[in-house]
């Protein structure tokens, strides 16, 4: 059974048709990349798999490890197992870090009809997880993205989705507003993460990322629509020749 | 029916079953005049100078009139048709009203105790069930709580008893101090309280001496009702300090809707007195009908030098608030501090804030106001901060922020600054912010429920002001502000 399936998925937000019909079918142990131009519906496609209130689904279906992923308020499709990375983190001030990701673990254990984890056994597994991403401690007591950089709120995410272990991690440009070495632990990150029992999705506009991550499935999306896939070659080939040849190309 | 509904109700039935009774009590007819100021301090046996008091600030008060400036609405009060003294009940009386065990508790009360997080061996005593106080020393290893504290506070000199007994016992404390911050004439609800005030506490912690607890860990558990018209006096004397918290996050009910208190503090020389509040009076029902009127007067003086006064609220009840906590900075070096959350939801009318008055030199004041909007609620921050012509080098810090949530409620700002000496620096800083999507769809996309996505997102808003309470009471805190704010989501 695939992990995710989606299929004619359908998505307006304000009566104006965004998603025009997707499919899209990821399966555990795979990494996806979708690559589009600007206004394509990366990030429309993301919220409205996170679940965000004000885009409505007119057509198609999303199963998510068996569940009709439609039917699920937000935190639940987190506790089933999909982590969201977001293109731009926001600011809660005055909420330690330390303090969201435990909240957030522990929303899964009890969830999972697991008890709360103990202060000591957390502590210790995020600090390392911390140093893994080339961060300081002092970062877990600060305010959730308050006067983050741009880079540090991406680790930041990256951070969250090592301890969160999710089945399935959607990560929304994850590689933008990252300098080289910035790129380079966030990559690390990500293929730590790979494995059998996961899928991951990486929404990105360059194919830059794409060279620390290698992808199994490419696909482009336009105006709303997977135009085209393939493996990881056509990645290299929208670097190399632009969207325009590969969307005439489809078209 | 929405949580807050259902809590609403729980406790209104419970106030009906705690008073149910037709044991007759001594309560003096509607109405006032010199008379019935007599009468007060007659039957509270109090000496010449007390009843002299008391009439003069009733002849002052007759020459006011209610104030309107503050930014709230209510039905114009008849102070003719309200009563003015009911005797307390005896131990009789309360018994014969009280809930045999907390079985006989409405569970839902016991609910918000729970969701609270109010430790369990004192919610018998809140829920007024019969002897639970003597419960309450069992579990204290059957040593009696109440006596241990007195006896600790008796051996360091300090003197804390109700306002009544200070008038009995101390007169002559109470003759020098009472009035000396907050002046009978001062406003129209001080007046009223001077005339008539019931009852209250009264604090004095002698030279050099440091209270060796907080007063809140006794007062939580025996605090009678006072009525009405409380008054407080607190006086530290020169070097000491005192921590006292004032009231509970449970909710609290009151037949009176009219609650008009005075509070004044006095710091001598090299003083230190922290007072905090957590106030959960009724605040009517969803429609906005019924809840207390809460139009508090508190003052600090800090009369000696390097002396420092810190105010803390947490105020979540209360049909409409009215009450600014101040300090009057006399002493060279003294320092005043506010640190307020306010929450209102549903139809609250909250007019808070501060005055800070610098009179003496190099004194520093700081402000930290939080106000939390939600439903129909209107929310003011009042605040005026005085640099007298006298206070060279003052410093002041404003700060204060207003959250929203959702598209019906209201945050104001009302800041004064006079400043009459030109070596002053006076800092103000305000935001307005919304709960916005962006965070609640964040946290929730971490797992995090609506309701606890915007908890955290409040606590995080009100974390500098927390971090001034008590420990305890800050996660206590914390919890009044969810258990308020329900309903307020989705």
């Amino acid at each position: 059974m695939a992990l995710l399936e989606i299929k004619n998925l359908h998505a307006e937000i304000d009566g104006s048709e965004i998603l025009k019909g997707i499919d899209l079918t990821v399966n555990a142990g795979e990494v996806h990349a979708i690559m589009g131009p600007n206004g394509s519906g990366k990030s429309t496609l993301c919220h409205v798999l996170g679940g965000r209130d004000g885009y409505e689904v007119t057509q198609g279906t999303i199963t998510f490890d068996g569940h009709d992923l439609l039917e699920m308020e937000t935190e639940e499709r987190a506790i089933a197992g999909m982590l969201l990375g977001f293109q731009h983190p926001v600011e809660i001030p005055g909420v330690k870090n330390i303090y969201l990701l435990k909240e957030a673990l522990n929303a899964k254990r009890e969830a999972q009809g697991l008890e709360e984890i103990d202060t000591f056994t957390f502590m210790k597994q995020v600090r390392e997880l911390v140093a893994s991403m080339d961060m300081d401690d002092a970062f877990l007591h600060r305010g959730v993205n308050a006067g983050f950089s741009g880079g540090e709120k991406k680790r930041n995410e990256i951070l969250q989705m090592l301890l969160l272990e999710p089945k399935l991690a959607l990560l929304d440009e994850t590689d933008s507003g990252l300098d080289i070495d910035a790129l380079k632990v966030v990559s690390d990150g990500i293929n730590r993460m790979r494995g059998e029992a996961r899928g991951i999705i990486l929404v990105t506009h360059y194919q830059r990322l794409l060279n620390y991550v290698e992808p199994d499935m490419v696909h482009v999306l336009y105006k709303g629509k997977i135009i085209k896939s393939g493996d990881k070659t056509l990645a290299h080939r929208l670097e190399a020749e632009g969207y325009q040849e590969i969307l005439q190309e489809a078209s | 029916m929405t949580e807050t509904q259902e809590l609403e109700q729980l406790v209104k039935r419970e106030y009906k079953y705690g008073f149910t009774t037709d044991i007759e009590q001594e309560i003096i007819p509607p109405g006032l005049d010199e008379d019935v100021v007599r009468m007060i301090s007659a039957k509270k046996k109090e000496p010449e100078f007390m009843l002299e008091w008391r009439l003069s600030a009733f002849r002052h008060w007759q020459t006011m009139t209610e104030p309107e400036w503050a930014h709230v609405h209510y039905p114009r009060i008849d102070y003719q048709a309200l009563s003015y003294y009911a005797a307390p009940k005896s131990q009789e009386e309360l018994d014969a009203e009280a809930p045999e065990s907390l079985d006989d508790v409405d569970p839902k009360l016991l609910e918000t105790y729970e969701k609270l997080g109010i430790p369990l061996h004192e919610r018998a005593a809140l829920a007024g069930v019969k002897g639970a106080n003597v419960a309450v020393d069992a579990v204290f290893d059957s040593v009696s709580v109440t006596t241990t504290f007195k006896e600790k506070l008796a051996e360091a000199g300090v003197i804390f008893c109700s306002f009544s007994e200070a008038v009995e016992n101390h007169p002559e404390l109470v003759k020098k101090y009472l009035g000396t911050v907050v002046p009978q004439g001062d406003n129209f609800f001080a007046a009223l309280n001077s005339a008539v005030f019931s009852d209250g506490s009264f604090v004095y912690v002698p030279k050099g001496v440091k209270c060796p607890m907080e007063l809140s860990t006794y007062f939580r558990i025996n605090a009678k009702n006072t009525g009405q018209f409380e008054r407080t006096l607190i006086i530290a004397e020169e070097g000491a300090s005192v921590s006292y918290l004032e009231g509970c996050t449970a909710p609290q009910r009151d037949e009176n809707q009219l609650h008009a208190a005075v509070v004044e503090l006095v710091a001598l020389d090299d003083a230190e007195i922290k007072y905090s509040t957590v106030q959960n009076w009724y605040p009517g029902d969803e429609e906005g009908k019924g809840g207390i009127y809460n139009f508090v007067t508190k003052r600090g003086e800090c009369r000696g030098d390097r002396s420092k006064i810190t105010w803390t609220q947490v105020e979540a009840g209360s049909a409409i608030t009215w009450k600014y906590p101040s300090c009057v900075l006399k002493g060279d070096d003294s320092v005043g501090e506010f640190y307020s959350v306010a929450v209102g939801n549903n139809y609250q009318q909250i007019d808070s804030g501060t005055k800070m008055i610098h009179l003496g030199k190099r004194t520093r004041s700081t402000i930290v106001s939080k106000g939390i909007s939600a439903g129909h609620a209107e929310n003011a921050y009042r605040g005026l901060v005085h640099i007298g012509k006298t206070a060279t080098d003052a410093r002041n810090f404003t700060q204060c922020d207003s959250l929203l949530i959702g598209d019906r409620c209201g945050a104001h700002t009302f800041p004064y600054i006079e400043a009459k000496n030109a070596s002053a620096q006076v800092e103000h800083e305000a935001t307005t912010s919304k709960v916005s999507d962006d965070q609640m769809f964040y946290l929730r996309s971490r797992g995090l429920s609506e309701e606890d996505a915007m908890n955290m997102v409040v606590s995080g808003f009100c974390k500098d002001v927390f971090n001034e309470l008590p420990m305890e009471f800050a996660v206590e805190a914390q919890a009044l502000l969810a258990v308020s704010l329900e309903g307020s989501v989705g």
